[in-house]
This record gives structure tokens, C-alpha cells and sequence, in this order.
């Protein structure tokens, strides 16, 4: 993995580091610390390590992680009970803890660091080039690591020296949008306005995407700085964090780190010496998807309902509080320290010729490794699917990884090479969005797939618009219709009309965008619609409607696996023979179908 | 309804905003640390501190998930339904957790410990299925697993009364 900051050793010793993000802190990594503590003691090594605990280093499906830095040997799974053992082994006895080392999927190698795991190596890591390795609750670690060197360097150029220099980087919103981050800011500075704001959207709602939380919870002071670079640029003295509820972890840090941050000077009055005043506030969300977007955040934080505006006024002219605003996502704050230290130039020279820099992804669903995976731009979706993420589980076959959450699209396997940036993604009819990725295989229904994100936006919707609120739910029911076997071929064409009229009649991107999970899968996946509607069949086998749960016995292999999936006993089986549903007691809930290898259940 | 106490800190908060309304929805998440719920009286009460009209804090109340017109459990479970808990088993866990605890969606047990309430995403992706029960996430989600947290919350709370 190449990171842009190398956490630096302390001068004496070595370190600990106890990832506490929220996915190793749900598996008692607070316990893991503490053993780690006392065992060190113990062995009278508290001299010669420090034990430092961390945000999340990405791959939280291995959690709860212990990484001995040097050489960085990463432990996974790690429970309070191997404290002791990887102290003895490692620590005092120079050995390795074999069975809580990772294990290679390719390879089934144990590996050694973490440098060595095909999870990071391929990795570039900008935004989340501290999380993991640095305490996000210590403003001292963030310091060594170079921390707030970028305002510094910033508070020396003028605003507008600042904003060239963000605008050379070509860097772009990280919040889905993908629009130019300098000249956004450019557009802000030069609006007229006593009083300007400044916001860090972390309201990050979009099912499947976890990456702004992870950096909150991992790295809060890169945010901060970022923010503050931002607010010198526009000339904005007041900004919020607007966190959304769902996220306490990543709510606390942001306050820890605000008061520790204005107790050294670095928010306030006069940040490091110079006429800059800078505050910032954190606020806090009370459940409602729509907020994110940014007109309706700012309602949400004039404590209105949190509903979109039209626009324009666009927020740099008259946003909140009827005052210049600019909204900038938790990622694209975390990339302007890395800009402003290393340069615009250098940052433009990663990633492809119109997305520059990285992107972090959140990799879910049908993966052998699922969790943050940051890339250059124009890393192949192969790339990150099958190495980096290891592949599908039980040899399954990859079908399409779904971006951009309920406002984007399928990529099919025909695109399975796709370069990932900006441009490419839109031009195969999904968007970058905030960055979630939800790869499916074989056994996920592409009708189910868009019903689901359709009954997402269905609910979500704040119900401003005729065409959101209610073309949303017919879709709904067309959908519900056709994948209940209920639907005629006129019903798919209804359905590409509403979703016409739902993009053209909705203000927000809410509405605008709902359509699109629809739209993608029947562009690729016109042939599942209508096995649905023809031959009244779902050929993953998921919509239960469609299910005969009946075995085929031509395809049948004997084995057996069915019949100890089922959790209430229909299915009986002998060695030899083939398996048989008992319709009367079966309760339709796909265990058997899961658990067949080879499609034999109808 | 809301104590002389509770009313000063309050007014405390209102004042730090530039605008007083800009912390009504922080005003009735505080009321509900202290109360649960936001009654009829504690919305009259809050709309008097706020400057606003009851049906001016009402249209906040009814618009935002984490606020609570009617009394909820001492345990309000919210569980994922979003795109990746879906994949993995979303609708068992809910059939689990519901028939364990008698109630459907939106409901609380009549024993006054649980509420079960939906929630668009947890961004605990990795962990799918995942639910969260007032402050603390739970993922990989399992029917033993789910016993396993209901039986010890079900042990806190007879340990809290007692006390």
C-alpha cells in the first residue's frame, strides 16, 4: 500500500496499533486494548511499545485487527483472549502468531504484513492515508504526521492563490456530483456577502456507502484542516458539520477533535497568527435520507424540514441562512491538506485525464473482502472485484456491481474492465455517486435489485414533488407486479415512461436520479424482465412469488445439501436418490435454493 | 411537564444559535434523553422556548425519524434495510426479531424495553446484516446472535430496576 504520510516512530520503540473503528469496536476491540496494555506491563515491555488505538484501516471484515508496526505484521479476528500469545510470540519471542495472520486467497498463504496483502498493495492511499495508522482522538498524532501543515501553507498564499491551487489539482466533489472542487469555491469567494458559510456534508446516506464515516472516525483532524483551508478561500469564518445520526462514533470524534483543535489555538481567533477567524460547529442529524442533499442540509440546519430547494439561487449565492455557502463532502475536505502541502501538480499526476487523484469505495455485498478500498482513478473494476476485494464467494460468477446507491446504476460484466472514473462510469449509465460499491453475482435478481432501490426512494421521498411522490410509487407497483409474475410486456413500457417523467418532474437529485437503478438494470438486464414477464420465472431464483420450490430432478446431483439447509424439515433425501420439497410444510425461505450449488431447485 | 432544570439548559442552548429555531430538533432530542418521548406538553413547551408555534415544531417532529411522538421502549432497535443487509438476510432478521419480541415493525412490547423501527443505512456495509439499538451497532446479524443481545439486554434492564 503507498500512503502519502508514513506514521513516523516514536524515537523510542515500537508501536501497537488497535483498530477501534466501529466495525473492530463492536467486536470488543476496547477489550483487545486494554489486554494489550496490561500484557505489555507484564512483560515489562511498557518502555519499548507503544499500544495506540485507531480509526479504521478499511478491511473491517477481519476485524478486530492488532498491527505490530515495525514490520507491520496485521493480526485479524483477533479476540481478548489472544492478547497474551501475541505478546509471548511476537513481542517477546521475535516469532509470529501463525493462526491469526491473514491467509492470501489466492495463494492460501499466510502473509506476513500488511504490505504484502493483495487487499492493500494495489491501494493508493490520499484520503485515507492516516486512518488506522494514527490515535483520531490525539491531535499530537495527527501533528507528527504532518498535520495542519496545509493551512499553514495555505494562511501564507491569498485566498485566491489558494483556490488556483485546488483548481490545478482538478480535484472534484467526492459527493456524487463530481463537479470541480476550485472553482466551486471560486464561485463562493467571489459572491458578495458580509458573512459567508462553509459546510462538510456528512450526512452520507446512500445505501452501501461508509467511506465518510470511516474518515471521521479515523482521521476527524484531516476534515478539520480541510475545512479550514476552505474557509480561508472563500472567506468564511463560520462552518458546521452537518453528521447524520446514525453515525455516534464518527459524531464524537468530530467533537473531540474541535475542542482539541480550539484549545491549541488552531480554531478560534487568529488561527496561527494570522487576521483568519475560524469556528465550526457540529450538527447533528435526526434521521432523514433527503438531507443530504445540500439544499435540503441546509434547511435541516435553519431547523426547517429538510426539504431541496429549486435552484438557482445556488448555495453560493444565497445558501444558508440566506447567505454565500459552499458544501464540500468529508472526502474531498480530507484530500485538500495532501493538495496544499504536496501541490496541485502533484495531485493532478494520479489518477486520469478528467478525474484526478483517488477514490475511496466502499466494496460490499457478494465479496470475499468487504470494506474501503481507496484507488487511483481509472483502476479497473476487475481490479478492485477480484483482487483487491478477493473475488466472489462459493465460486459464483460476478454479474454487475451496483454504484452510486439509489441514484446510480448497474456496470454489467461485459464492462467488467471498465477504467473506473468520472466519465467512464456515466457513459456505461451509472455515476460515480458517493462512492458505495455492491457487487451481486448469480444469485441476485436484477428486477428484486431495482424494487429494492426503488421502494428506498419510494420512502424516502419528502413528498415536495408530484412526480417523486407519486411516480416513484407507481413505478413501485409495476415493479411489485412484475416480479410477482403479474405484469404484461405494455407494463415494462409504462414503466420506461414514468421514469421519464419522475427525472423531469422532480426538483431535487433525489427525484431526478430515482429512476436510474430501473433504467440501468433494464438496459442490461432486459432478458431477467421479461423471463419474469413471459415465462413467469425468475432465473436467480428470488422473487418467491415466482419460486415452485420444487426439485428438478434432471439437475439434482443427490448431495444432499438442501436437505440440511432446511430449517423446518420439507425437504426429504437419501444417499442416491434425489431430494423432495414437502410443499405443505415449506416456508419459501430460500435456504435450499442458497445452498444448492447447482441450480437445481425451480 | 419539563423541570425549571431541564428549561434553563434549554434556554442555554437556544441562545448559542444565531437564529433560535436553528436547534429545535436538538432542543426535543435533549427532551427526549430526559423524557423518552415528546408529549403534547413537552411540544407546547419546547415551541414556547423556541419562539414557535406548536404546529411549526410539529411539521420537524412528524418530518424526522429520530423524533417520537408516542412513547418508545428504554430500547429502540433500529434495523437496517438497506441495500447490502438486504442481500444478506435483511427480511429473516427482521422475522426473527419480531416474532422473539411479539411486536411488528414500528411497535414497542407491551413490557415498555423494546421498539422496533427501520433505518435507510447503518454504513455498516461490512457487517451486514446490521441493526442498532440506541447508541450501539450490532452487524453480522444471526438468529443466535439476536437472542444473545435481546436475553442481556432483557438482564440490564432487571438489573437497572433493581437498583
Amino acid at each position: 500500500m503507498h500512503t502519502e504520510t508514513i506514521s513516523p516512530l516514536p524515537a523510542k520503540g515500537r508501536q501497537l496499533l488497535v483498530c477501534r473503528g466501529t466495525g473492530c469496536e463492536s467486536q470488543k476491540a476496547n477489550l483487545i486494548f486494554g489486554a494489550l496494555k496490561d500484557e505489555i506491563f507484564k512483560a515489562g515491555l511498557a518502555d519499548d511499545y507503544k499500544v495506540k488505538f485507531t480509526g479504521c484501516h478499511g478491511l473491517c471484515q477481519m476485524g478486530p485487527t492488532v498491527i505490530v508496526q515495525p514490520p507491520g505484521t496485521f493480526y485479524c479476528n483477533v479476540a481478548p483472549e489472544d492478547v497474551a500469545e501475541i505478546v509471548k510470540v511476537d513481542l517477546v519471542e521475535g516469532g509470529k502468531v501463525d493462526r491469526l495472520l491473514f491467509i492470501d486467497p489466492q495463494s492460501k498463504e499466510r502473509v506476513l504484513t500488511y504490505h504484502e496483502m493483495a487487499y492493500f498493495n494495489p491501494q493508493r492511499r490520499i484520503v485515507l492515508r492516516n486512518c488506522g495508522f494514527i490515535n483520531p482522538e490525539d491531535i499530537d498524532d495527527y501533528i507528527e504526521v504532518g498535520g495542519y501543515e496545509g493551512i499553514r501553507r495555505a494562511l501564507s498564499l491569498t485566498p485566491l492563490e489558494v483556490i488556483e491551487e485546488v483548481k490545478s489539482s482538478g480535484l472534484r466533489g467526492r459527493g456524487g456530483g463530481g463537479f470541480p472542487t476550485g472553482t466551486k469555491w471560486e464561485f463562493c469567494n467571489k459572491s458578495p456577502g458580509d458573512q459567508k458559510y462553509l459546510i462538510c456534508n456528512a450526512d452520507e446516506g446512500d445505501p452501501g456507502a461508509f467511506m465518510d464515516r470511516a474518515v471521521l472516525e479515523g482521521d476527524p483532524h484531516s476534515v478539520l484542516e480541510g475545512m479550514m483551508i476552505a474557509g480561508y478561500a472563500i472567506g468564511a469564518t463560520k462552518a458546521y458539520i452537518y453528521c447524520r445520526a446514525e453515525y455516534p462514533l464518527a459524531h464524537e470524534r468530530s467533537l473531540i477533535a474541535i475542542d482539541q483543535a480550539t484549545q491549541r489555538g488552531y480554531l478560534g481567533k487568529g488561527i496561527f497568527g494570522s487576521d483568519f477567524d475560524f469556528e465550526i460547529k457540529v450538527k447533528l442529524g435526526a434521521g432523514a435520507f433527503v438531507c443530504g442533499e445540500e439544499t435540503a442540509l441546509m434547511a435541516s440546519i435553519e431547523g426547517k424540514r429538510g426539504m431541496p430547494m429549486p435552484r438557482p439561487p445556488f448555495p453560493a449565492v444565497k445558501g444558508l441562512f440566506g447567505k454565500p455557502t459552499n458544501i464540500n463532502n468529508v472526502e474531498t475536505f480530507a484530500n485538500i491538506p495532501v493538495i496544499l502541502t504536496k501541490g496541485g501538480d502533484w495531485f493532478a499526476r494520479v489518477g486520469t485525464e478528467k478525474s484526478k487523484g483517488t477514490k475511496v469505495f466502499a466494496l460490499a455485498g457478494k465479496i470475499n473482502y468487504s470494506g474501503l478500498v481507496e484507488i487511483p482513478m481509472g483502476t479497473s473494476l476487475r481490479q478492485i472485484v477480484d483482487e483487491i476485494g478477493g473475488g466472489i464467494p462459493n465460486k459464483r460468477k460476478f454479474k454487475a456491481a451496483q454504484t452510486g446507491g439509489p441514484s446510480g446504476g448497474c456496470i454489467p460484466a461485459e464492462h467488467f474492465d471498465i477504467p473506473m472514473d468520472y466519465e467512464n462510469l456515466t457513459q456505461v449509465g451509472s455515476i460515480m455517486g458517493s462512492g458505495g460499491l455492491i457487487v451481486t453475482d448469480e444469485t441476485t435478481c436484477m428486477v428484486d435489485m431495482a424494487k429494492f432501490f426503488l421502494s428506498f426512494t419510494q420512502k424516502e421521498s419528502c413528498g415536495k414533488c408530484v412526480q417523486c411522490r407519486l411516480g416513484t410509487k407507481n413505478m413501485l407497483e409495476t415493479l411489485t407486479a412484475i416480479s410477482e409474475g403479474k405484469a404484461t410486456m405494455e407494463d415494462l413500457d409504462l414503466l420506461l415512461e414514468l421514469a421519464q417523467d419522475v427525472k423531469a418532474g422532480s426538483l431535487c437529485g433525489l427525484g431526478q436520479t430515482a429512476p436510474n437503478p430501473v433504467l440501468s438494470t433494464i438496459r442490461y438486464f432486459r432478458d431477467e424482465y421479461e423471463a419474469h414477464i413471459l415465462r413467469k420465472e425468475c432465473p436467480a431464483r428470488v422473487c418467491r412469488s415466482l419460486i415452485k420450490f420444487q426439485v428438478n430432478e434432471a439437475a439434482c446431483t443427490m448431495c444432499g445439501s438442501c436437505f440440511k439447509a432446511c430449517p423446518v424439515g420439507a425437504i426429504t433425501w437419501q444417499k442416491k436418490q434425489p431430494a423432495h420439497i414437502d410443499k405443505e410444510k415449506c416456508i419459501k425461505c430460500r435456504s435450499c435454493i442458497l445452498a444448492c450449488k447447482f441450480h437445481a431447485i425451480d | 411537564m419539563l423541570s425549571d432544570a431541564l428549561k434553563e439548559t434549554l434556554r442555554g442552548k437556544i441562545a448559542q444559535g444565531e437564529h433560535p429555531r436553528e436547534h429545535a430538533v436538538d432542543v426535543m432530542l435533549e427532551i427526549q434523553k430526559r423524557c423518552g418521548y415528546m408529549s403534547d406538553e413537552a411540544m407546547e413547551e419546547a415551541a414556547t422556548l423556541l419562539g414557535m408555534s406548536p404546529l411549526e415544531l410539529e411539521e420537524l417532529a412528524t418530518f424526522y425519524d429520530h423524533i417520537y411522538r408516542e412513547p418508545v421502549g428504554k430500547y429502540v432497535i433500529r434495523v437496517c434495510d438497506s441495500a447490502v443487509c438486504w442481500m444478506h438476510g435483511h427480511l429473516s432478521v427482521v422475522d426473527h426479531l419480531t416474532s422473539l419480541l411479539g411486536i411488528g415493525m414500528g411497535e414497542t412490547t407491551p413490557d415498555g424495553l423494546f421498539t422496533v423501527l427501520p433505518v435507510c443505512c447503518l454504513g455498516y456495509c461490512d457487517r451486514a446484516p446490521a441493526m442498532m439499538i440506541n447508541q450501539r451497532i450490532f452487524g453480522q446479524l444471526t438468529p443466535e446472535k439476536i437472542d444473545r443481545v435481546i436475553r442481556r439486554l432483557r438482564e440490564e434492564a432487571s438489573f437497572d430496576e433493581a437498583e
